[in-house]
This record gives C-alpha cells, structure tokens and sequence, in this order.
C-alpha cells in the first residue's frame, strides 16, 4: 500500500550554493516505509544528486543520524509513521559543518574522543588466559559499551551549541566506559582530562543527549556518576 | 595520466583496504610492529559491517563445558561439508583462543561467567558452547576496541576513500588507486604491501543481512587485474533474516533457546535436523525454511516462517538479545517477549572470495604462486576455511585472526623488500572510469534500476535453491546487465561526497562478480553446503571434492576446477553430513 507524502529537505551543494536551502520532494512510497527507504527512493529513483550517509540499515553502524521533524535520529530505524501528516522536514545533524546535503563534518567529533584517552591502559602484568571480571563489574560498562559514535547526542546538548570546545556527552561516556571498567589502569589520568574546564562540568543535567540516543543509553546519568568519582577523588 | 596529476600521492609501506574486523586487526599488528600502515575505508571505521554481528567470536576456551581443539577442527571441517582445507582450519582452530585472549587484554567488554571468565554460549553446528560473546553486540564491540587501538598506536586513517583500481603488474602489487569520497580527486597510493579486506558481496541479493557498503569492491577489482577468484558460487543464505527487510536477527536467538516454526505452528526443524533441530547448521535450516514456504507451510501460506522467543521470558530476552528484540519492535512491530517474529532467509556470508594460502597471501593459479605483496583477509579471502558453508560465530575469528597474522606476515615481507617500481600511468583506468560515469555521453540508464534488477533475479535463480534452468536464465540477465550498465549517466557530475558516483561504481562491481557466482554456480552439478542444486540434489566427492577458480576473459568466465582441497585422510576423511 502506498501513501503520498511531502518531503523537506536541506540541500547544501558546496559547488554552487551560498548557503543551505530547502528543497521539496513529493512521491508515493510504501506505508512501511523507514527514513532511509524515503531517501534512497529519492536518491536512486528521482534525483541523484543527494548525498547522505548510511550503511548497515540496523541501526548499529551509527553512519545515518540526521534531523526529522526537530528531532535527532537515525534514519533507518525511524519508520515515516513516527510522525504525522505525511510531511517530512529533514536536515543534517545540527552544530556540526555540513559538507554536502544531510553529510556532516564529523572529524571534530571524533578528534575529541581522542582527547579522553579511549582504550583501555593496563599496567599490570598480563595474565595467559582472561582478565576476571565478574558479571556485575561487567553490567556497570555493559550500557556505555552500546555506543555506536553516532553523534545524535552532541548534536543535541545546548551546553556544546554554547561552547564548542566542551568535550561532549559521546566523549564523556567513552571516558566513563573505561574509568568503570574494573581492568583499566588508566582512570586517574582520564579523570584529570574529564575534569577539566572544557570537561564534565559543562554539563547541566539537561537531558536531551538521552532523549536524542537511538541506543536509549542514560548519558546524562553516566555523567552524573562520573561527576561524583571526580569529587569522591579529590577528598 | 602521470602519478604527478593524481590529487596526491602517498609513499607509505603497508596499505589496508577495508576496515572492518580483518583490516583493522591487520593494521594493529603493523603498527605493534612499527610498520607505517594507512588504513583506505569507504566509511568510517566503526562504521563497517563487522560492527553488525551480533552472537559472538568462535573459541574452544572450555570455559562453561568440555570442550577441545580437535572437536572445534571437526565441528568446522563438517560445517564446510568437505570443502574447507583442513590445514588452514588446523591452525585457525590453534590461534583462535589466543585472538580472543588478545582482545580481552584489549579491553573488549565481553560477557561473564559467575567465576568472571569470558562467557560461551551454544552455536549452531558448533558441538560445545563455543561462542564467546557481550549480550548481542559483539561484533561491534571487537570493532570498536580495535578502532581505539589502532588508533592509539598511530595507524593512518584515510577515512571515506573508495578504492578504484589495484596496481599490479607481472604480479607483483604497487600500490592502489582510490578516490577521496570527500573532497573528490585521486590518489595514488605506492605501497610494498598491500591487504585486500573489503568484506562480503551480499548486496548481490535482493534480500540481504548486508550493508549498503558490501559491495564487493576488491574482488571485482581482482577479476580485472586478469586475477581469478575461488569458490564464488557459495554464499550463505541466513536462517533469521527480518522479513522482507533481509536485517539479521542473531543466531544468537536459537542458540539462546530460540523455536522456529511454520504456519501450523510446528517446530518443523524436526523434519530435517531431529538431533541439533533449530541449532543445526545455517545452510540445512535455511533450505529447510524454504521447503516450509515453498509446500505452502508458511505463515498464513505467505513466504515467511517465524522465530519464536516467548517462552524465553522477558528477563532473557533483555540481557542476552536485546537487539534482537528491538530491530524486531522496530522494523516489523513485533514485540518478540509477546509474539513470534516473521522470518526468511536472507544471503548474508560470502564464503568465495580472493583466493589466497594459508600465509594470507593472494595466489593466482591452482597451483599456488602469489602475487608478490598482495594479501587479503576476512570475508573477502579464500583460505579456504569455511569451505561450502560457514559456521556462525567463526566469521569473526577467521576475520581476527587472519587479520593478526596477515599483519605479521606483511610486517616480516616489508622488512625484506623494497618498493616496486609504478608503471607508466598507473592513473590511467581509474581515471577513465570515472571519467565515463561523470561525463556519461548519451547514456539514459540509471544504475539504481540495473541494480534493482540484478538483485531481484539473483535472490530468485541463485539463492537457497538453484537449478540449471534458473542460473541460465540469470546468466543471460546478468550480461544484458553487463551491457545496459556501459550506458549508465549520473546525476551529480560534481565531486565532493558523489553518493551517485559511489554507487554507480558499486554497481559496476555488482555485475562484474556475480557472472562469477552464476558461473560457478551452474557448472558446478552437485550439491555441497550451501550450494543447492534441486537438479542435482546430492553431493559428488568423485567430480567435484574441488575449489573452484574463475577468471574472466573476453570471451566470458573460464573456469578451473585443479585447485585440490586439502584432506587429512587418516583424522577426517569426508562423510556424509547429518545433524
């Protein structure tokens, strides 16, 4: 079964273009439809010179989040009839540098989970066979692990829209994913760096870098926890 | 086109392509090595479709039943029905726990036991609970602790660069071409190694588990370097394909305790696997899906069957699949702690690839000279470990643990040799590719709808069931196909970030392989793992206990079937396959 539907889009082509502009698109597409299948009907049957990001389809390569109808998600878990009326307004993912249409700069992004040292640092001696860890030592890291680096969350937190160089909710939760994992030597340090001015305590508790995740992760709650082991620290 | 003209050119000693679990385990063992590597990746590393499997990473730890060495070799060798080499399996099964070891003292977040050792769950085909796994993300956990290490030891990222042509003259690999997704521009990248790792080729199919990006692109590349490719006529179709999208549900779902049942609500796998049922192996249960649906045992009689978790429990279902449970809730509505999920098969591994021999280096004939500096690993490799059919969870291992010593293998070639001379205009062929899609003449086709096509006709003549009628036909297609593609014209003739351009690209590859596969597929008259011939429904050790090698020439695909398997008689002779 098809529906009529009213597509939105901004376009940004670095070639020609000033600056962003919206574009329409009117089509029929199955009822069924996801983000993803209304953009590659676009692409693939009607105008190819839209250029987005995307890969797995599952929700789990992280390559696909952009804005609909105001909010951060990606596009091809998010079925057309999570909103109504059939009108569909889509942009790239606010705060960071558009390059083309609905792909973004991310380089910034990643550059930043850098900065909090994300792998594990061991200093002990390494066993012949595993590390032990028990399963509740593995659940304090098992929802941080989840992450799929898709940027929906920095995208949305009003505290990095005011200052770019605050490290952000992505960066944060990496440092959390190491700092309570019960076989890494690294945690002083990366306390330091999380603590620092452009660090933790930008954040203030507002909420959308959760409402924004698409693996549902409670980011600001990992933040909470990781403002309380800085504090417990320095006692 | 002179190397001077490209947009760069970059003098560095190893070169990766692709940057799934293969690419970047061979990188970190480069850079552990102190090797400069740049890793070439269509899309950002964590972004691979590694990152997508889901139920776990293959290794006789023994940690939560017996288990052995010797049985982990005999569960894989059977699992191939006879086609994989048994001294490529020989050593995988010997590296295999190291790999894992390795990847915990990474930092990779893997579930526990009580006691706080790595946790195993059963597999199908796998005789012992084998798998090591974090709930059902694991494959994007190994992902992601390989992307941080590699990056803490400085591999070179080229992040969105697609590669478009390999540089190997009298078989000896210079270097590749590729183009900057990016910013647009070619750049030429010399080399004294270079890694083939781009993955499968499942976006042949209509239905499929794989990414937008499995495209197959390096063994497309091989076949035009006058290089041939093994095995291709086998693919794995996936018992738990999300209905109508193709999408996988981990095998993680039977392995946990999982039903799957037909339309009358029968666990029909009693029909055809009475001892493993629905843990038998994935060509058996796929083929046994579709017999369900093609007698009219589907749900409703439609082409779906379905996977059922309720009696699991909601407590289960959240802690050990929750991604099942929510790509069901998302794409199909169907919350899985309430209702059966609609299922079908949906091709989802390439167990043909470049072929290559137990060191990971490419060879190039039956009798197995290489290509000087040319190696290839995971999904995209022919070792051949996984034979006429793989077992779940020992694509990861193979991808890790061929990655890891492809990387040792390559660290020790370039310390000895030097770098090859470029020919000429090593720009040329890319240069002209490109050229032809951007400029397009007269062309009217549009590669979306060629793909569109392809896809359609080789889920439906190559897929769980083939016949001798059927692959003809799809033959005839597929170079009808061939020749409307020579007229494809894009849309965007512009170069910063050309999804058009990629794809067009892609599909050029598409159509390349799969006259391979169909090929393969068609001569090869036997039925052997997850190659089903309906008019040859019985396996035949006489004719075809054989790889198969496959060229293409101007007068179309020449084929070899000399490339012998390799068989320890005395420890694992061939015999029939029941589960």
């Amino acid at each position: 079964m098809k529906e009529s539907i009213i597509v939105k889009i901004l376009r940004y082509q670095p070639e020609k273009d000033q600056k962003p502009h919206w574009q329409t698109y009117r089509l029929d597409v199955p009822a069924d439809s996801t983000i993803l299948d209304i953009l590659n009907e676009i692409h693939w049957n009607h105008d190819g010179t839209l250029a987005y990001r995307r890969s797995c389809r599952s929700a789990i390569c992280g390559s696909c989040a952009m804005k609909v109808n105001g909010q951060n998600v990606l596009a091809c878990e998010t079925p057309m009839h999570k909103f109504r009326g059939n009108r569909l307004k889509i942009e790239p993912l606010p705060g960071f540098p558009i390059i083309k249409d609905l792909v973004v700069d991310m380089d910034g992004f990643f550059d930043k989970l850098q900065r909090v040292k994300p792998y594990m640092v061991v200093d002990k001696p390494i066993p012949d066979k595993e590390f032990l860890q028990s399963p509740e030592e593995f659940s304090r890291i098992r929802e941080s692990a989840y992450c799929i680096l898709c940027g929906a969350c920095t995208s949305s937190c009003p505290s990095l829209w005011a200052n770019e160089n605050y490290l952000g909710p992505a960066a944060l939760l990496k440092a959390y994913r190491f700092i309570f994992d019960s076989r890494d030597d690294g945690t002083d340090e990366r306390l330091d760096i999380i603590n620092d001015r452009n660090g933790l305590w930008r954040c203030h508790t507002i909420f959308n870098c959760m409402e924004a995740c698409p693996k549902h992760i409670d980011i600001t709650g990992c933040i909470s926890r990781l403002k309380n082991r800085v504090v417990d620290n320095s006692l | 086109m002179k190397p001077e003209e490209a947009r760069s050119v970059h003098q560095i000693d190893a070169v990766v392509v692709g940057a799934g679990l293969a690419g970047l385990r061979a990188a970190l063992e480069l850079a552990r090595n102190g090797i400069e590597v740049a890793v070439l990746t269509k899309v950002y590393p964590t972004r691979s479709h590694s990152g997508a499997a889901q139920g776990g990473i293959a290794a006789a730890l023994a940690n939560v039943a017996e288990d052995s060495l010797e049985l982990h070799m005999f569960d894989t060798i059977k699992g191939s029905d006879y086609l994989g080499d048994q001294n490529v399996i020989e050593l995988f099964v010997q590296e295999a726990r190291k790999t894992v070891y390795d990847f915990e003292h990474m930092g990779v977040p893997f579930s526990r036991t009580e006691d706080g050792r790595i946790n195993q769950r059963p597999f199908g085909g796998h005789s012992s609970p084998r798998a090591c796994f974090s709930a059902d993300i694991t494959g994007h956990v190994l992902l992601h602790t390989l992307y941080e290490q590699c990056v803490r030891h400085r591999v070179h990222f080229y992040n969105e660069f697609q590669v478009v042509s390999l540089v190997i003259e009298d078989h000896v690999s210079r270097g590749v071409v590729a183009w900057d997704i990016r910013h647009g521009g070619l750049h030429l990248f010399h080399a004294k190694a270079v890694l083939l790792a781009t993955g499968g080729y499942g976006r042949a199919f209509k239905i499929t588990s794989n990414a937008h990006a499995n495209t197959g692109d390096s063994l497309s590349l091989i076949l035009e370097a006058g290089l041939p490719l093994e095995d291709m006529e086998f693919v794995q179709f996936h018992p738990t394909g999300l209905y109508k999208h193709g999408i996988l549900l981990s095998e993680a779902a039977r392995g946990e305790g999982g039903y799957l049942l037909n339309g009358k609500g029968d666990r029909f796998m009693a029909t055809y696997a009475k001892e493993k049922m629905e843990l038998a192996p994935r060509d058996l249960v796929s083929r046994a899906e579709q017999t369900e649906i093609n007698e009219g045992r589907g749900v409703d009689g439609k082409d779906y069957v379905c996977l059922d978790l309720r009696h699991l429990g909601r407590e289960k279902i959240m802690d050990r699949l929750p991604q099942v449970w929510e790509l069901a809730l998302n794409y199909l509505k169907v919350d899985a702690i309430e209702a059966p999920v609609p299922i079908q098969p949906t091709a989802h591994y390439s167990m043909g690839g470049i072929p290559a021999n137990i060191h990971t280096e490419v060879i190039f004939n039956a009798s197995g000279d290489v290509v000087a500096g040319l190696y290839t690993a995971g999904e995209a490799s022919c070792l051949s470990l996984h034979g006429a059919n793989r077992l779940g969870t020992n694509s990861l291992q193979d991808a890790a643990t061929f990655g890891r010593l492809a990387g040792g293998r390559m660290a020790d070639f370039i310390r000895q040799a030097g770098f090859s001379s470029l020919p000429a205009n090593p720009l040329d062929r890319a240069r002209d590719r490109i050229g032809h899609l951007i400029s397009g003449g007269n062309g009217r086709e549009r590669h979306a709808l060629i793909r569109e096509e392809l896809q359609q006709n080789m889920t439906r003549h190559a897929g769980v069931f083939r016949n001798a009628e059927g692959l003809k036909q799809l033959l005839q297609t597929v170079r009808e196909l061939q020749e409307r593609y020579r007229n494809v014209r894009i849309d965007d003739v512009n170069h910063p970030f050309n999804l058009d351009l990629m794809e067009a690209l892609e599909v050029g590859h598409l159509l390349n392989f799969s006259e391979v596969i169909v090929e393969g597929a068609l001569v090869r008259t036997e039925s052997r793992g997850a190659h089903f011939r309906t008019d040859y429904p019985k396996r035949n050790d006489q004719n075809w206990l054989a790889h198969t090698l496959a060229w293409k020439t101007d007068s179309g695909v020449h084929l070899n079937h000399d490339k012998t398997v390799v068989i320890y008689m005395d420890r694992f002779p061939p015999q029939e396959r029941k589960y």
